[in-house]
């Protein structure tokens, strides 16, 4: 079957000015929905994803055949309800599940971009996304949630269009990449430069793929969406079908197998390149130095309802780094509730089954669209 | 409604600015809201109790008083609520200040250590006071700070707060505390409710 008959796209005419200086325009916006949208064009939430998710945010994702990323929280009668929600995800640009990105063909040399493609920031996805509230002619969203980089994007959208959305929900995220987020990132890029299948990005051309460095950098990186107990629970030094240590370098370890079965479907579904542009965008995103070092700014000029969530095992965008938000929020007023959700599954305990989490986001989300 | 609700939200003047700390289940925050149609903020420790919050649609922030009235700008409520949790603090003369800092006025309940039955506990058994408003023991509780109705007038002039308004509540009969009767109130009342100022 052919992928692309499964990927909706919007091509976005309109030039679009990137943070790095270039311009660009006619480019393809990936996006996929769900529920409809109601007559007074009120019900729709924008969903941002995270480093390595897509459009296809629940049900059956047709490309990889597997879950959609966030099949816990998005669906019918679910934390975001599509029978009452008309819910709008698009792929960020950068990305590689059909939005413009690096593995895309350059028109003027009529080859594939790879490095060539501009870096892109999280300012630049959000300016991107938001041609689509023109395409479905929706003048003001009822939310916009994320989690992780979807956060950062929830942040910058409210940032940028105030007026465009009722309410705000970041989850798990941060206004501003911190150092030790910033090496993990590196870590992955490194891995994947190490990679002689990388060929300074041009990999697509010549017919190779770098997996063994993606995948490595899906295994460090995957650590950190994990807990220490949550980890240690799951594991513990349990072996991997075997009775005893076998004294060398394979999966003795269930954890050892575990991640590496993580990095290998990884590099099934995922752009090197597009891991690069992803965390480069990541690293470059600081909300407090685009306002001059006061957060509150960002926000000064919206009147959103703005719900800020947390995990208490989430060591990658820790509770404190999220109520950072909330406290520049409270600075200017704004209306804003925070909760801390007790969890021991880590940064990803947004994209999991925990029930305390999800009710909270649906109660957040069904009780101020009944007051919206 | 439980009286001293009843009591904080007729104090309160509609359409104001209030925040609730230590809103716990948001009751009285929903009262306020339906009655005086203010915009209320709540804070509160228990994240199961700020989830309960959140379920009702009310605006609350986890967090502790102590470390996290500091985020909020000067005067930036017209009332802050500080209802019967004063005696848990560790610096119960920091926290008024803050309240005050934060709120033009503020509205503070305490449950009265010198009603008659917690005296007459201490009299005759020795031991420290259990009664229905303080039923834990000394060792468990979280009130570390107790004090009477007295105590807290006396503490306003020690650390300069005006008190504007205080009433006595006593087998859920409201009545004003003034300088005459302040030894029957003191010895009678179960709560004492005080609206203050800087």
């Amino acid at each position: 079957m052919n992928i692309k008959e499964n990927i909706k796209t919007l091509v976005i005419e309109k030039p679009l000015k990137l943070d790095c200086g270039k311009t660009i325009n006619n480019f393809p916006l990936a996006y996929e929905t769900y529920g409809s949208l109601n007559k007074n064009k009120d019900n729709a939430i924008l969903v941002f994803h995270a480093l390595t998710g897509d459009q296809f945010v629940t049900g059956i994702n047709p490309v990889t055949k597997k879950d959609g990323w966030w099949s816990y929280a998005v669906g019918p009668n679910k934390s975001i309800d599509t029978n009452k929600y008309f819910v709008i995800c698009a792929n960020v640009i950068g990305g590689c599940m059909g939005s413009f990105g690096p593995s895309h063909k350059n028109p003027d040399t009529n080859k594939i971009y790879g490095t060539d493609f501009p870096v892109i920031t999280i300012n630049d996805m959000v300016n991107a996304q938001v041609n689509l509230l023109d395409h479905f002619e929706i003048k003001k969203l009822f939310s916009v949630v994320g989690g992780s980089m979807g956060g950062m994007q929830v942040l910058q959208f409210i940032s940028n269009y105030p007026d465009k959305a009722s309410t705000v929900v970041p989850i798990a995220c941060t206004s501003s990449h911190s150092a030790q987020n910033i090496a993990f990132n590196e870590l992955g890029r490194q891995a994947i430069a190490s990679d002689h299948n990388w060929s300074d990005g041009k990999y697509l051309s010549n017919n190779t793929l770098p997996d063994k460095g993606l995948s490595v950098a899906r295994m460090a990186a995957h650590i950190t969406y994990l807990s220490k107990k949550g980890l240690q629970e799951k594991f513990g030094r349990k072996l991997q079908e075997r009775d005893a240590l076998k004294f060398g370098f394979d999966a003795d370890f269930q954890i050892e197998s575990y991640l590496r079965y993580q990095g290998s479907v990884f590099v099934d579904r995922f752009d090197a390149n597009s891991y690069l542009y992803i965390t480069r965008a990541m690293d470059y995103f600081d909300l407090v130095k685009q306002f001059d070092g006061n957060l509150s700014n960002a926000f000064k000029k919206t009147k959103a309802k703005f719900f800020v969530i947390s995990f208490t095992s989430d060591w990658l965008y820790p509770t404190q780094e999220n109520k950072d938000i909330v406290i520049a929020l409270n600075a200017i007023g704004a209306d804003v509730g925070f909760v801390e959700i007790k969890s021991d599954k880590g940064h990803d305990s947004f994209l999991l089954d925990v029930p305390d989490f999800l009710k909270t986001l649906k109660n957040f989300l069904d009780k101020s669209y009944l007051e919206r | 409604m439980k009286t001293e609700y009843k009591i904080i939200v007729d104090l309160i003047e509609e359409k104001t600015r209030v925040l609730d700390v230590g809103c716990d289940d948001g009751a009285l925050m929903e009262s306020l809201k339906k009655n005086k149609n203010v915009d209320v903020r709540g804070i509160e420790i228990s994240k199961d109790k700020v989830q309960t919050c959140v379920s009702k649609g009310l605006t609350v922030i986890e967090g502790n008083a102590e470390l996290d009235l500091k985020q909020f700008p000067n005067d930036s409520f017209d009332y802050v609520v500080l209802g019967q949790t004063l005696q848990a603090f560790v610096n119960p003369e920091i926290v008024i200040k803050e309240l005050l800092r934060v709120g033009k006025k503020a509205i503070i309940t305490i449950p009265n250590f010198g009603h008659w039955k917690v005296r007459l506990n201490l009299l005759i058994k020795g031991t420290m006071p259990i009664t229905e408003s303080l039923p834990n023991d000394w060792y468990n509780t979280p009130n570390i700070h107790m004090c009477t109705i007295k105590d807290f007038v006396k503490f306003s002039k020690i650390t300069n707060f005006k008190i504007f308004k205080s009433l006595a509540l006593t087998n859920k009969n409201i009545s004003n505390i003034n300088n005459s009767n302040l030894f029957y109130k003191n010895l009678f009342a179960e709560l004492g409710i005080f609206l203050i100022e800087k």
